[in-house]
């Protein structure tokens, strides 16, 4: 393995690389006709459909509609796991009895899958924006509080002791310690929630919903719509990078006030 | 105020005996160090006066009363600095101030005299990653003085450091300590430091962890005016000087000897 760092210009060169042959590969298979156009429609139909979406309104609203009351529910639902999920996570992390208490019935819900909740969601929250929020939430949640737990759990021994010893109480102990020094955790917890709740987001969607790019989608493949379908994916999957990409320049930002690197990617 | 006492103190981790009828008493304003080999217990006696750690046998007080918990009275400096990385030397400072819930005028005042004390002033904003070893030694050292402790504890403080910054912070530590003498309870494996740095010298051996034998540094010391020396370097040239270090040194040694045996 080479692990000298790819310059800018690489990285942008292997990236082409790969977008192009991805759509080098999807372009030729749906062009070929060895598959019917309406199974595979090809890029550029895809992205004519888009440019066509940012105007016409399909299944009640434009592309851009639709993502916005997507990432209205998705920016609740991740923002209240993360809002409960860490302060819970971290106060396991400082108080044993706590720990002993919660962990054991949050083992067992956290390997419930999102999507699971649905007729639930459905049923106490309605199709608004309560049942999706509560499917992401169901979805973000587990990662916001294990990593919020983790990181507190293993912060250097020494930096506790050296809080105890200046009479630190808990509060500012959990606030001032835990969470700085949890820090790169939680991040990374925050990740993987926002990939989560994202994709729970769609599939919550995809069944309570009257709007956003889940719906859309929906509404798509009962028309038969193959390119809308495929314009709903494409969005999902940028917007879910770009988050991505907001989350680690934040991270990035921090750990280098500390002067730390940040880990792998 | 300011005392120590250990009272036929000991230590068990399950069959091991770590430490067996410790029995030392530290005055107010003494200044004391405890050699031993690695191994011999000597960082767990300050870690039992920090409260971080229980005895199994005996009591250990400060003050006439039984430590149960760590405290700000009892300020701890470590080996590895254990500064906070996302607070600025100056925070770190203050965290102990702040939880005694002093006025922010106070505080400040208090800080200030903290860094001039250690030479921190320009430093005060930059964070600990920004400092040398030796510079971050001295912020925790200044987070623990700040506090105004009837006890200091220190473990090893100095062995993290390289060899030309540890004798610059020892002769620092023994001007602090005569501007400001405090109850000091400091734990090393350096001879010539416990020597250069205490009023009294605990010797102690290893499995399981005894003090064989407790030296008067400060009578040698006073009599034979090595204060008059600035420098650690001429320190360690006085005879009486040299005659304690190979004193301990045979101590130890002996130790070794017989725990080949």
């Amino acid at each position: 393995m080479n692990d000298a760092p790819l310059t800018l210009s690489q990285r942008i060169l292997y990236a082409g690389l790969g977008l192009g042959l991805f759509f080098g590969l999807w372009a030729g298979l749906s062009g070929s006709g060895l598959v019917p156009r309406q199974f595979l429609p090809g890029p550029l139909d895809v992205l004519d459909r888009m440019m066509q979406l940012m105007t016409t309104p399909f299944a009640g609203a434009t592309l851009p509609v639709h993502v916005a009351s997507s990432f209205e529910r998705y920016i609740y639902g991740v923002g209240l796991a993360m809002l409960i999920g860490v302060p819970i996570g971290l106060m396991m992390g400082w108080f044993r009895l706590l720990d002993d208490i919660v962990t054991p019935i949050f083992d067992m819900l956290r390997f419930i899958a999102p999507i699971a909740w649905v007729p639930f969601a459905a049923l106490w929250f309605g199709t608004g924006i309560g049942g999706p929020v509560m499917i992401i939430f169901a979805g973000a949640f587990p990662p916001c509080l294990i990593n919020a737990y983790r990181g507190a759990r293993f912060v250097e021994p020494r930096l506790i002791e050296a809080a105890r010893m200046l009479g630190t109480g808990n509060t500012r102990t959990i606030l001032e310690i835990l969470l700085p020094a949890a820090f790169p955790s939680i991040v990374a917890g925050l990740r993987v929630a926002a990939g989560l709740g994202w994709q729970s987001l769609v599939g919550a969607e995809l069944i309570v919903a009257a709007a956003g790019v889940g719906f859309m989608m929906v509404q798509a493949q009962a028309n038969v719509a193959t390119p809308t379908v495929m314009v709903g994916m494409i969005a999902i999957g940028v917007i879910g990078m770009a988050i991505d990409v907001l989350l680690r320049q934040g991270e990035a930002i921090v750990l280098r006030r500390r002067g730390l690197q940040m880990s792998g990617r | 105020m300011g005392s120590i006492r250990f009272d036929n103190v000991s230590m068990r981790f399950g069959t091991f005996n770590a430490l067996e009828g410790i029995n030392l008493e530290i005055g107010e304003k003494e200044f004391v160090a405890i050699v031993g080999p690695s191994g011999c217990g000597k960082t767990t006696c300050m870690r039992m006066v920090a409260g971080f750690e229980h005895p199994t046998g005996g009591t250990v007080s400060v003050n006439g009363a039984r430590v149960v918990a760590p405290g700000p009275d009892r300020a701890v400096v470590f080996q590895q600095f254990a500064l906070f990385p996302w607070k600025s030397v100056r925070e770190n400072i203050d965290l102990g101030l702040r939880n005694k819930n002093l006025p922010k005028s106070e505080r400040e005042d208090r800080i200030a005299r903290a860094l001039k004390l250690m030479n921190l002033e320009s430093h005060a904003d930059n964070f600990p990653h920004q400092l040398s070893g030796g510079m971050q030694q001295r912020v925790a050292i200044a987070r623990a003085y700040v506090l105004d402790p009837s006890v200091l504890l220190m473990d090893e403080p100095f062995g993290a450091l390289d060899a030309q910054t540890r004798v610059v912070m020892q002769e620092e530590l023994v001007r602090i300590s005569r501007v400001n003498p405090r109850t000091v309870l400091f734990i090393t494996h350096a001879v010539e430091e416990a020597v250069y740095l205490a009023d009294r010298v605990a010797i102690m051996t290893r499995r399981p962890g005894r003090i064989k034998e407790v030296l008067d540094i400060k009578s040698i010391r006073e009599a034979e005016q090595w204060d008059k020396h600035s420098r650690i370097e001429d320190v360690m040239d006085i005879e009486s000087f040299v005659h304690l270090r190979t004193q301990i040194w045979k101590s130890l040694r002996e130790e070794k000897g017989s725990d080949a045996v």
